[in-house]
């Protein structure tokens, strides 16, 4: 059996290898999200400095321009900015990944059941989706953060679920929708399926392509608010860094010193659109009218 | 009705809830199907052929769809009564199905392999190693060169015909007592239309079932039906021995769907093709008396104030028609 399993993933690897090669937005974006990561991964060695410690002689580090010693330069505090971009990542990427991880198994659970059983579940599930999408993100975020008091890693994360499952949702279960017409679904229950296996050997290996897709953007926005919140000071606290507070620190002196702004911000979006080109590349390949 | 029947159908109603209004897809459907024959299902399209079909499995969706009345009893229970689980057990098993489109009626993400498996371990406790060495055996039986490597193939591997016996294969898995075929060749070439059938024959005949055939192609019908029942408005209004029917239709209807066939006879080429008027009635105006009457050639006034009772004209030959 799992000689035969083995080959199945094989031959299905073998399938998608081909059209991995050839595209070039799957490439460039894993080139781009690999090199993030392996950033964060080992950003206490990659560092030049370390980015919580003040120098004593504070005036001669604070504010530097990019510069030999400095390649990003460093802020008020005259801590290297590169160094703290690079232990930034370990944050921004951190929290994008796992609110994805958190909030996707949630959101598929109920576009599920709202879609197949439909009717007065359908009805109860999707009018709590929409209450919470109507809701303007950033004052839930902020009304959030207040209850839970102190901001942080923690509260970031369940700040940014508690808005993210309902795109999760509201996607499978428009999947769902569209699937639950398809005669192998029909087939498959007036061949005595149960509805167990109905909905999940038959709607959830179907919607697997649209939801892997989803996610990959799911994790540059979750990256994008991350930043917002942190520019609102509600993200992580200092002395811990995310690119989102240091876009925050910066933005102090955008005209004066710009550079405090532009390396996190840079560091944002091709982070960002690697992701983009990711899922861009993925729904590409799962698209069956795509397929030669 | 009939006493020796596997499956009998009474009265059937299944009318669909819609904005518009209540669609009467199926109104009072009588039939029977006896162990081993091969009952055919005629009609156009939308004259509720699939409607009957689904709702013998219970497979309306459910809304917009309902079954408002009649019966239907398979083996001496009536299914219409039975709880889901019930029902459920008996699809797959003792009654199958097969659909028209064999190129969307399996599940792309999975080998077949793993499908037919799949729809033994639905109703037996065999081991997966099990159900794949039956799977196989299942792919053999309906002929597919190589099952050995097909079974590991998707289904987008695999040609019209190829998936369609795999639907085949996925369906008397089990060895049902009834199949349900619902225009299993329609989306086939003819070749391989052909191929289908014969490998469908043969297998009824191996497995001793019953097998309801609905197709509109009457060509079919004449190679492959004991008996024939013509559907139209969502009513029988003829039913026969496959001979007595085309020999001698009684219905202006059926009389319309023969006339419109073509025919090689020596001596009478170039004979143009008779087409019925009209266009088949919006079920959800449909005219007070026989439902026909507006495209017949033969309506008379008595024609549109009742609609006429099916009628047994002669031993085994039923119609719908006050001129029969």
């Amino acid at each position: 059996m799992s000689e035969r399993q083995r080959q199945n993933g094989r031959r299905y690897g073998r399938r998608l290898g081909g059209r991995w090669k050839w595209h070039r937005g799957i490439l460039l974006g894993s080139l781009i999200l690999f090199f993030f990561g392996l950033i964060a991964l080992l950003s206490p060695l990659l560092s030049p400095y370390d980015p919580y410690r003040i120098p004593e002689k504070l005036q001669a580090f604070s504010l530097l321009s990019p510069g030999a010693d400095h390649w990003l330069g460093t802020d008020l505090l005259g801590r290297d900015l590169l160094s703290r971009i690079l232990y930034g990542a370990r944050i921004s990427l951190l929290v994008g990944v796992v609110v994805e991880l958190a909030v996707t198994p949630v959101g598929v659970t109920i576009g599920l059941f709202a879609g197949y059983f439909g009717g007065k579940i359908d009805a109860v599930l999707m009018r709590i989706t929409d209450a919470v999408m109507a809701f303007p993100g950033l004052v839930l975020a902020i009304a959030l953060t207040a209850v839970l008091e102190r901001p942080g890693f923690l509260s970031v994360i369940i700040v940014l679920a508690a808005v993210r499952w309902t795109t999760v949702a509201r996607l499978v279960r428009g999947q769902v929708l569209s699937l639950r017409e398809a005669e192998h679904i029909t087939a498959a229950v007036a061949l005595g399926a149960r509805k167990g296996r109905i909905i999940f050997r038959h709607l959830l290996p179907n919607c697997l392509a649209p939801i892997l897709v989803a996610m990959t953007f799911g994790v540059a926005s979750n990256i994008l608010s991350e930043a917002g919140l942190g520019f609102l000071g509600l993200g992580v606290q200092p002395p811990t860094v995310s690119w989102g507070s240091l876009l925050a620190e910066g933005a102090v002196y955008l005209t004066v010193k710009p550079w405090l702004c532009i390396f996190p911000g840079l560091a944002i979006t091709c982070t960002v659109l690697g992701f983009h080109l990711l899922g861009d590349g993925l729904r590409d390949i799962f698209d069956p009218r795509l397929r030669s | 009705m009939r006493n020796d029947s596997l499956l009998t159908v009474e009265g059937l109603q299944t009318h669909f809830f819609t904005e518009e209004g209540v669609v009467r897809a199926v109104d009072g459907v009588t039939l029977s199907v006896r162990p081993g024959e091969t009952l055919g299902l005629v009609g156009e399209s939308g004259c509720g052929k699939t409607v009957t079909a689904l709702s013998i499995l219970r497979l309306i969706p459910d809304p917009p769809g309902r079954i408002v009345g009649g019966t239907i009893s398979f083996d001496g229970r009536d299914l219409l009564r039975l709880p889901e689980e019930e029902i459920r057990k008996i699809r797959g098993s003792s009654i199958s199905m097969i659909f028209q489109e064999p190129m969307t009626s399996l599940n792309p993400v999975f080998t077949v392999g793993e499908q037919v498996a799949e729809g033994i371990r639905h109703h037996q406790k065999v081991s997966r190693r099990e159900a794949w060495d039956r799977a196989i055996e299942g792919l053999r039986r309906v002929k597919i060169a190589d099952p050995v490597r097909r079974v590991r193939e998707y289904p987008h591997q695999l040609s019209g015909g190829m998936r369609q016996r795999v639907m085949i294969a996925m369906a008397l898995a089990l060895g049902p007592r009834l199949l349900i075929a619902d225009e299993p060749t329609t989306a086939l070439d003819v070749t391989i239309q052909a191929q289908i059938l014969e490998l469908l024959l043969g297998l009824q005949e191996e497995m001793k079932m019953a097998v309801m055939l609905i197709t509109h192609d009457l060509g079919v019908i004449a190679e492959t039906a004991d008996r024939v029942l013509v559907m139209y408005a969502g009513r029988v209004v003829e039913e026969a021995v496959v001979k007595d029917l085309f020999d001698n239709p009684l219905h202006p209807y059926t009389q319309g769907l023969l006339e419109s066939l073509p025919r090689l006879e020596a001596g009478k080429g170039g004979r143009r093709l008779t087409a019925i008027p009209g266009l088949v009635p919006n079920l959800l105006e449909l005219p007070v008396g026989c439902k026909f009457a507006p495209r017949c050639s033969k309506a008379v006034g008595e024609c549109w104030p009742t609609e006429p009772e099916l009628r047994e004209i002669r031993p085994g030959h039923w119609a719908r028609c006050i001129l029969a």
